[in-house]
């Protein structure tokens, strides 16, 4: 035993008496993790939130959350001798005094929108491949949870510099805040302390940026990590692989050399993005003053949806016994979202109901195989989509030279038409797919050789594919759809029919499917040949 | 042969594939040193981050293709942070990749579900324990604990009470009285009909009184646009146009949908728009809403002179203005 095992030992031995680790650590540092890209993404959304609390922690250092009124006298000409809340002047401050400061401020907004594009693409993976079902349900809604704290988050975040463009997305949310009936103007007041936009909402939002909602998102991602942990990960079919089993490679060292590598990747592409990407040039907008707007106002991605529908709402208001209903806010920005995330986070629920399937899951769905789910999933894609590209607007007017009115219809109409268009589109190409993959297996790969029989017929060779490949395209279960009574032996209609009724037909939906290859085919039509 | 359709079996894991470092060893010695030519080119980035730190001051621009005029001092630091970080990112992935073992192992799931009898056993734990503290059995306590502990959240609700004052008619008011001054924004100076010209258009707030301070809370109520147009161009009826003088018009600058400034002036068309969310107003017909999501027009402001011939309001706004809210018609 060399000198340097024996240090090592001691150590582990002292932790190991105290904690017992060592069971558990032998355990677990040879859990098996699968291999695919798209496991990857939502070590992204880990690791920027880690780059995340680094570069904010370095932030506030500098940061001085006050809308105390200063008068600017840092090395930033055009603004020198202005007044300004001491929140936008130590932000001038990071950016100018600061050796790095600059730097830092833009790797944290380029974490946040890398956070946030990661947590959508991630939950698109998991939609898609169908890894919500049993038993991950509750992580899919802690799932949905992060994001929808990651929105907050990020509003809140590009809120704190209090710049001009930053004030103007806070007097809307003020806005929305006092349009909620009865309670809201009171809500707005107890918000901002008083009339908006007042002294006190970047102190307050400042505490819940940097500690309430970050302390929230770390005890979440604990849950959500350490249910991974204990589910074990999800893995995609193929040849070996079971829904009793996970193939892959060990924790140490393979895993660990890869995801500790990875997020010194991703800390670097943050910080390459930082260097050459401005962003967020809080400098050019000015201080905030709720006289002034800069043209082209526009939120970080993930607020621009919701920005689209607001800007595409009908103006309706109503008005009874001389109490004011604002639709035009209320749908959009509080109606309409409140119904998106709530479906989102009861898909899971709303999928085992509709299919009747109760079982656990550990194999992933190839989403042409879960035609509805992939549909369902393109049509809310579509709506969000028109709605973000309505939340730019009046850039792609200007962009494409279209006049504000012809893009505003488009969304106002295409919100409606667009996402069934999209939903028959997705649903009839994975059912192509399906038929691809079943000819793929019965008559093999086209080689575009010809040959001529001895008869004089040409046919092209087709070469059988591998077993591996056949089995990818067929392993997957096709469920048939339920048949829930709805009469009784004597034809009456039984309670609960309207319902059974229902689900009969949902389930049918589901199940639509081109019914997969078999050997018997293959066999049947190798004899005919 | 039966009947019974014979499905495609499962061929199960592929033979392993050696990569050329696992039999090669000079692929190998290879691959160990493109490990370690990653690791020094990182170490090569903090000392690039290191002398941009201490020796380039932020006044030096160089010229970059793409991106143009660079500060130096900027992209030294985040181009090293970057090569430093991302190369050790990269050569532990290509260590894992190259070196490190990659044949892939199964492992057995395990089911969630306890057992029955752990089942069973859980639900006779609940119960004896919900038994032994007589919870079904004394029904005072049960109740009285569920009202105080109901009670008990109205605690921080109360406590939250002073976070603001209650709004009042606090929202339907703005500093606009019989008299006031319009004055420019920025500058402060009162303006007479003949500093504006036809086509223009003046951002004004009301006169400050002498000693005070301007906050935003009232620019946020108080700001108002200034167009003026020919007489002859508006479509208002009489009241509206007695609002006006010599074809001088005053709205309120806060948008009557959520709040922004009202900014972009049309002069052509003589609407304005809002650059938050493309509601626009027609000028012409007292700030009509002729597209967008405003349900409602810019509140107008009634102007006239004063003896010494500065513009002032006529009137205070006749209705709130600003966003909606729920008692904004009491």
């Amino acid at each position: 035993m060399t000198a340097r095992e024996r240090v090592a030992g001691n150590v582990a031995g002292y932790v190991d008496d105290r904690t017992g680790a060592a069971k558990w650590m032998k355990k677990n540092l040879t859990k098996v993790f699968p291999d695919h890209w798209s496991f990857l993404l939502g070590e992204i959304c880990l690791y920027s939130f880690i780059i995340l609390l680094l570069s904010g922690t370095y932030l506030t250092f500098w940061f001085d959350p006050s809308m105390r009124e200063v008068v600017y006298d840092g090395s930033y000409e055009p603004l020198q001798g202005l007044k300004m809340s001491a929140a936008y002047a130590s932000t001038l401050d990071i950016s100018f005094e600061v050796r790095g400061g600059l730097l830092m401020r833009q790797i944290h907004h380029w974490a946040a929108l890398i956070f946030m594009v990661g947590i959508v693409v991630h939950l698109m993976r998991v939609y898609f491949t169908g890894a919500f079902r049993k038993p991950r349900e509750f992580n899919w809604i802690i799932g949905v949870g992060l994001l929808t704290l990651g929105i907050v988050e990020g509003f809140l975040g590009y809120s704190l510099p209090d710049d001009l463009l930053s004030g103007t997305g806070i007097r809307i949310a003020e806005a929305i805040i006092q349009a909620i009936p009865v309670v809201g103007s009171y809500l707005s007041f107890f918000a901002f302390g008083g009339a908006f936009p007042g002294e006190a909402f970047i102190p307050r939002i400042y505490v819940v940026h940097v500690l309430l909602l970050p302390g929230i998102f770390l005890a979440l991602i604990t849950v959500h990590l350490m249910l991974v942990w204990y589910q074990k990960h999800t893995q995609f079919p193929g040849p070996g692989r079971t829904e009793k089993n996970v193939v892959g490679y060990p924790l140490m060292p393979v895993y660990m050399a890869k995801a500790g590598g990875f997020f010194f990747i991703v800390f670097g592409v943050t910080a390459f993005l930082g260097a050459v990407a401005s962003i967020n040039p809080v400098w050019l907008y000015g201080p905030y003053t709720p006289a002034q707007i800069s043209a082209g106002s526009q939120p970080d991605w993930y607020m621009g949806w919701l920005d689209g529908l607001v800007r595409m709402a009908p103006p309706l208001e109503t008005y009874f016994f001389g109490y004011t209903i604002s639709w035009n806010i209320l749908i959009p920005g509080l109606i309409i979202p409140g119904i998106m995330f709530t479906g989102l986070a009861l898909y899971p629920f709303i999928e085992s109901w509709a299919t009747g399937d109760k079982r656990e899951h550990h194999l992933l769905d190839r989403p042409r195989n879960a035609p509805n789910r992939t549909a369902i999933g393109a049509m809310a894609l579509t709506f969000t989509l028109v709605s973000l590209i309505n939340g730019g607007n009046d850039i792609i007017a200007t962009t494409f030279d279209l006049t504000i009115n012809q893009m505003m219809w488009f969304s106002r109409i295409g919100i409606i038409v667009l996402p069934p268009i999209a939903f028959v589109v997705t649903k009839r190409l994975c059912l192509s797919l399906q038929r691809a993959d079943r000819d793929l297996v019965l008559h093999g790969r086209e080689t575009g050789r010809l040959v001529r029989m001895p008869s004089g017929e040409f046919v092209e060779v087709h070469e059988p594919i591998s077993a591996e490949k056949a089995w990818l395209l067929t392993s997957h279960e096709q469920l048939a759809p339920l048949e829930l009574p709805e009469h009784d032996g004597a034809g009456v209609r039984r309670p609960g029919a309207l319902k059974n009724k229902l689900r009969n037909r949902i389930s049918r939906a589901a199940a639509v499917a081109v019914p997969k290859a078999t050997e018997t085919e293959r066999k049947e039509l190798e004899g005919h040949h | 042969m039966t009947n019974e359709i014979e499905l495609i079996k499962d061929p199960g894991l592929p033979a392993h594939v050696h990569r050329r470092a696992d039999t090669d060893p000079k692929a190998a010695a290879r691959a160990e040193r493109q490990v370690a030519i990653l690791f020094g080119l990182s170490a090569l980035g903090t000392l690039i981050l290191i002398y941009s730190f201490v020796f380039i001051k932020d006044d030096v621009f160089i010229f970059i293709p793409v991106l143009g005029s660079t500060n130096l001092h900027q992209i030294g630091l985040g181009m090293g942070m970057a090569i430093a970080l991302f190369c050790i990112g990269a050569g532990l992935i290509h260590w894992a990749k190259t070196l490190m073992p990659d044949e892939e192992v199964i492992a057995q799931r395990h089911e969630f579900r306890s057992e029955d009898e752990d089942r069973e056993n859980f639900v006779a734990t609940v119960k004896e324990g919900a038994a032994a503290a007589g919870l079904g059995r004394r029904p005072l306590i049960k109740r009285t604990l569920g009202a105080a502990l109901g009670l008990s959240a109205l605690t921080p609700v109360l406590l939250l009470r002073d976070l603001g004052p209650l709004p009042g008619n606090e929202q339907s008011k703005t500093s606009w009285k019989k008299g006031t001054r319009l004055v420019t924004d920025p500058g402060d100076r009162p303006i007479r009909p003949e500093d504006l010209e036809v086509g223009s258009v003046a951002q004004t707030l009301p006169e400050l009184t002498p000693g005070k301070e301007r906050h935003l809370d009232e620019i946020a109520k108080d700001a108002v646009l200034l167009i003026r147009l020919r007489p002859e161009e508006f479509n208002l009826d009489a009241e509206r146009l007695s609002w006006t003088y010599e074809g001088i018009i005053a709205f309120s600058k806060i948008c009557s949908h959520m709040g922004c400034a009202v900014a972009l002036y049309e002069q052509q068309t003589k609407h304005l728009l809002c650059p938050c969310h493309q509601s626009t107003f027609d000028v012409t017909r007292a700030a009509k809403v002729i597209f967008g999501p405003a349900a409602r027009p810019l509140p107008q402001l009634n102007i006239t002179v004063d003896e010494e011939g500065y513009l002032v309001a006529g009137a205070p706004f006749n209705e709130p203005v600003g966003p909606s809210f729920w008692g904004r018609l009491s």
